[in-house]
């Protein structure tokens, strides 16, 4: 059975508004923690407001770190959501998923802490999920952490240095920014994420 | 860095929004869902929505609202009003607000800054403060708690620079300076003390009370250095509409999302 689209309820509360973004698309999007709703899903999404520790700890309460691990199919991670898909947080010295290699460390060099507010995609590699953004468009970043640009990086931004504003590999996908909040170019990019194949 | 950011400012008591002069005589000015789309067409960065009454009726602030315009709105919104523990600012968050702005309750009990970060993050936690503009007697500006309502407002027993350090250590994420002399005058920001508090502090600044001219929005970004410029007045008068105020600011160097 396929689930459609699936949110994966990780503890966080801010879900309505990507669910909103997601039937703007016109697509209906499951908000779950059941493994099976998940596993069969088409597109899963892992969001995150919150603070890594306690975002991980309610993973492994629920044993839902396990089934993240074993997803096949596209895997958004949006936030504190794709954090979560590397080694380990600075924030509350926390290990995360590991589907990606890396760590994320606070921006400790950025002249405002947090980053705040809207900056532009700069270094953009060509990829699927960011089909049709231009290099310098405006999206929407709320967070105090980040993962250093490297090989899964597919577009960068810089607060007090250069950071991972999104990244990819194989099924595996995650953006720093809110695309639920991003007006009409994180638009684009959910549209882009849901239209990823599923395998 | 990121782009400055204007945010529109919609006071909500009872379910519309409305406006007052110095924080009185509030008088409707519109529906919230109307407001807040028309504001998110025109190019706000950001709106903030302060149930105005839930703190000094000791209520907290309705999701019904929050959930409508959630449904609405593809920028980020903040949400204020009365939220008092973690579990009101959950039930917020779920409505659909991205973040929560905490004042008189903060002052109330300064640990709920802290309780707040830890369960969400101190990106989602904006601290109100609201000041008298006037000195007291020994050169510091006065925080005041409840001045949402003149009959519950007093004076919070901190100065404004002390309590800016602090909640910036207990975890906040922004900090929302309104000088509440200067609210709904349209006569300026009050930048000589919001660049005092840019140089206590290194969290995002917003800097609420006093716009009436396109000149009012640079002088703040250029003597206070704040990261945001908080309105409702002007742009809820529509003298000033937010798709004219960016190209202006565009046009004198500050850097917005255009």
């Amino acid at each position: 059975m396929n689930a459609g689209l699936v949110i994966i309820a990780a503890g966080g509360a801010n879900f309505g508004s990507l669910v909103t973004a997601c039937a703007r698309l016109g697509v209906e999007a499951r908000v779950s923690d059941s493994a099976s709703t998940i596993t069969n899903a088409s597109h899963v999404i892992l969001p995150g407001v919150g603070a890594a520790a306690q975002a991980m700890q309610h993973l492994r309460a629920s044993g839902l770190d396990r089934v993240i691990r074993t997803l096949s199919q596209p895997l958004l991670g949006i936030c504190l959501g794709m954090q979560l898909l590397f080694e380990r947080s600075a924030e509350g010295e926390v290990e995360g998923l590991g589907l990606l290699p890396g760590t994320v460390a606070r921006l400790s060099a950025a002249p405002r802490w947090p980053h705040m507010g809207w900056n532009t995609l700069d270094q953009i590699q060509p990829h699927p999920l960011l089909a049709g953004v231009a290099r310098g468009a405006w999206v929407y970043f709320v967070h105090g952490y980040a993962v250093a640009p490297g090989a899964a990086t597919i577009a960068a931004s810089a607060h007090g240095g250069e950071f991972s504003a999104a990244v990819a590999r194989g099924h595996i996908a995650g953006v720093q920014f809110h695309p639920e909040k991003s007006a009409a170019v994180g638009r684009r990019i959910l549209a882009n994420f849901l239209e990823l194949p599923c395998s | 860095m990121p782009a400055r950011r204007i945010i529109a400012c919609l006071d909500v008591a009872n379910g519309v929004v409305v406006k007052g002069v110095r924080f009185r005589d509030h008088r409707v000015v519109g529906d919230i869902v109307e407001l807040a789309r028309r504001y998110a067409s025109e190019g706000a960065d950001e709106l903030v929505f302060y149930d105005i009454t839930a703190s000094p009726e000791n209520r907290c602030v309705n999701p019904a609202w929050i959930e409508r315009v959630a449904r609405e709105l593809d920028i980020p919104f903040c949400v204020a009003g009365g939220i008092r523990d973690v579990a009101e600012a959950e039930a917020v968050l779920a409505a659909g607000a991205d973040k929560i702005s905490i004042n008189s309750p903060a002052l109330a009990r300064p640990e709920l800054i802290g309780e707040l970060a830890t369960r969400f993050g101190s990106q989602c936690v904006v601290i109100g403060i609201d000041v008298d503009a006037q000195t007291d007697a020994t050169g510091n500006w006065r925080v005041v708690a409840h001045s949402g309502k003149p009959d519950a407002a007093h004076d919070a027993g901190r100065d404004l620079l002390g309590w800016v350090r602090e909640v910036e250590s207990r975890g906040a994420g922004e900090i929302v300076v309104n000088a509440i002399r200067q609210d709904g005058l349209r006569a300026g920001y009050a930048c000589d003390l919001l660049a005092r508090v840019r140089a206590a502090t290194h969290l995002p600044l917003v800097a609420s009370g006093g716009a009436g001219t396109i000149a009012h929005f640079v002088e703040v970004f250029e003597r206070a250095d704040v990261d945001a410029a908080l309105a409702a007045s002007v742009f809820h008068s529509g003298d000033i509409r937010i798709d004219a105020l960016k190209p202006a600011l565009i046009a004198q160097g500050i850097e917005v999302r255009p």
